[in-house]
């Protein structure tokens, strides 16, 4: 039977084959609002919402200079007015610095280290992980050879080391973290293409003659995506973590540019006079962690329930 | 199962060597290792001198040659300011490292374990939502903050506990909730998943059908094929702990080996430093290489992967 030419069927007659669906049908609507029906993950939502509209606006909503000091203010307890009739609600630390602001401000460092180490790790996880995972064999080997050793260095340790030879800076910390965090990415992506590679679409663009290259970019990447992005979410908790830390060690951001673990450190020294330096910066990390962390399972449960991270 | 474990023994071999390059590495990522061991107001002629010394101006293949063959001997050099061989420095810590980390896991397998049985046995009560809130909060809180609330509340305030020093029992329990808190939190969530997964298999329910009573339906039925992941964990939960314990040891002032790195981090030690890291992450080899030994004599099945 002759197939119809083209133009002997009215096209305009049929409906398009892809009919832009309206917008509440789309796909990620719908998975926004089974992620919202959650509640614990609408919570962790709402937490990374505010923490990234902190961080963003932080000079419009701080009430005070996070750097403005103020000697004859210092060590003021929460809920201080001082002599301009100005509030501080979370008190002042050991130089008159008012701490919401820098609890405000602290989180762009924490923000931009978390995202951008995240960016780098991730990447280099995705290239690991389906490199290792489509080539097999030897090549898989030495990959996952690679992985084990990267574990086997206490992760906050080697941190510690490099960054006191090379310096802390901003920069230095991004680096040090998202070169350093690939492991988690690459195991997961390289498990995810064990499985796609053996899939029929894959073997018929291979069987085609198409190129690794393209095979890997067009046919394996987009499915790995999901678990990445799980994957993603939670250890952006983590890197914020480690980067109070290192902050809290003396070798994260240096002062006066506030940071959650600087402000902890500094705290500590008037643990038994001023209780409100070490305790709201804390709160916040614990808080923000908390967001991230509910966040990112949500994620997980509603993408991918299978996916153990 | 033979082949397996020399696969294995290889496979930890092959990792302690790469940790080696990493770690002689650390000394050289600036690119000239002498202007790093010395003083800033070193000359450019004593500096030159002392490279010379080191050898650091051989090509870089020699000098790891060198720094291997110290290593497989345990000598990282002297120390630069105590003076002592670096190794024998980080060694003299390693128990008190090592009274941390146990104590710290033995914490949180003590609590975590029963924690997760009854949150999956009494699920969605109010047991299971305390156990998994808590779980939740230990997972998020950062160590070093816990470990200054837990001083605010027992040393300052109600001062019960000593704050920092290594000592008696008292001195411990602080620094161990401290160093055991993020590992109590994700064993309770996994034997809790764990539990679950096991409590709904069909063996459990021929247990049930038998009469068996639910004491040992949940204790040695469930557990016991629950219990697999936990033990896979058991060696990276010790690699979380060595790395908690540089942290922990320096809010509490705990003579450590993570302690010590930190202070020789300070103090430009690399020596110390490079002694401390390799010797954490050989342990961490060494134990996972160990785990994975007793493993095969649990689960037999993975002799055959």
């Amino acid at each position: 039977m002759a197939a119809p030419s083209p133009s002997s069927v009215a096209t305009s007659d049929l409906p398009p084959l892809v009919r832009p669906r309206p917008w509440a049908e789309r796909e990620w609507v719908a998975l926004v609002r089974r992620l919202v029906r959650r509640r614990t993950a609408l919570f962790g939502l709402l937490v990374v919402v505010g923490v990234m509209v902190a961080a963003a606006a932080a000079p419009l909503i701080s009430p005070f200079d996070p750097l403005e000091q103020d000697i004859g203010q210092r060590l003021r307890e929460p809920g201080w007015q001082d002599a301009q009739a100005r509030v501080h609600p979370l008190g002042t630390d050991h130089l008159g610095r008012d701490i919401l602001a820098r609890v405000i401000f602290g989180s762009r460092v924490a923000l931009v280290v978390g995202l951008a180490a995240v960016v780098i790790s991730g990447v280099l996880g995705m290239l690991i992980g389906l490199v290792a995972g489509y080539f097999g064999g030897r090549t898989d080997d030495f990959l996952m050879r690679l992985a084990d050793i990267q574990l086997a260095f206490p992760f906050i340790l080697l941190a510690i080391a490099v960054i006191g030879v090379l310096g802390p800076s901003l920069r230095n910390i991004i680096i040090v973290i998202g070169v350093s965090s690939w492991v988690v990415y690459a195991r997961v992506v390289r498990g995810e293409v064990l499985s796609i590679r053996e899939r029929e679409y894959v073997q018929a663009a291979v069987a085609l003659g198409s190129r690794h290259g393209r095979v890997l970019l067009h046919h394996v990447l987009p499915n790995t995506l999901t678990p990445w992005l799980v994957v993603a979410t939670l250890d952006m908790a983590r890197v914020i973590v480690i980067e109070s830390a290192l902050s809290f060690l003396g070798l994260g951001v240096q002062p006066p540019t506030p940071t959650w673990g600087g402000m902890l450190a500094d705290g500590r020294v008037y643990l038994s006079t001023a209780w409100w330096l070490a305790t709201f910066p804390g709160l916040a990390i614990l808080i923000t962690v908390l967001g991230i962390n509910l966040f990112g399972d949500g994620l997980r449960d509603t993408l991918d329930p299978r996916l153990k991270v | 199962m033979r082949s397996y474990l020399t696969r294995r023994l290889w496979q930890s071999l092959l990792v302690l060597l790469g940790v080696s390059v990493v770690v002689f590495f650390i000394l050289h990522l600036t690119g000239d290792p002498a202007a790093l061991l010395l003083p800033p107001d070193a000359t450019a002629e004593d500096i030159a001198k002392f490279r010379q010394a080191m050898g650091f101006d051989d090509p870089v293949a020699v000098q790891y040659v060198r720094f291997l063959k110290g290593a497989v001997r345990g000598d990282f050099g002297e120390s630069l300011r105590h003076g002592e061989p670096a190794m024998g420095l980080v060694l003299e810590r390693l128990p008190a490292t090592f009274e941390l980390a146990g104590a710290g896991l033995l914490i949180a397998f003590a609590l975590a374990i029963p924690a997760g049985i009854v949150s999956a046995v009494r699920r969605n009560t109010s047991v299971d939502y305390i156990s998994t809130v808590v779980a939740l909060l230990g997972q998020a809180m950062p160590t070093f903050w816990l470990g200054i609330m837990l001083i605010l509340v027992f040393s300052v305030r109600l001062n019960w506990l000593p704050s920092s020093g290594r000592g008696g029992l008292e001195h411990l329990i602080l620094p161990a909730i401290t160093l055991g808190l993020f590992t109590t939190a994700r064993i309770t969530r996994l034997t809790r998943s764990g539990m679950l997964e096991v409590l709904g298999q069909d063996y459990i329910r021929t247990a049930r059908a038998k009469g068996v009573s639910e004491r040992p339906v949940v204790w040695k039925h469930a557990l016991k094929n629950a219990s697999i992941p936990i033990v896979t964990i058991v060696g990276i939960e010790l690699g979380t702990a060595l790395g908690g314990s540089v942290i922990t040891e320096t809010i509490f002032a705990w003579p450590g080996v993570g302690r010590l790195s930190v202070q020789a981090i300070f103090n430009r030690d690399y020596p110390v430093v490079q002694a401390a890291v390799f010797l954490l992450a050989s342990t961490f080899v060494i134990v996972n290489f160990t785990v994975d030994v007793i493993y095969t004599y649990l689960d037999p099945r993975i002799r055959f992967r």
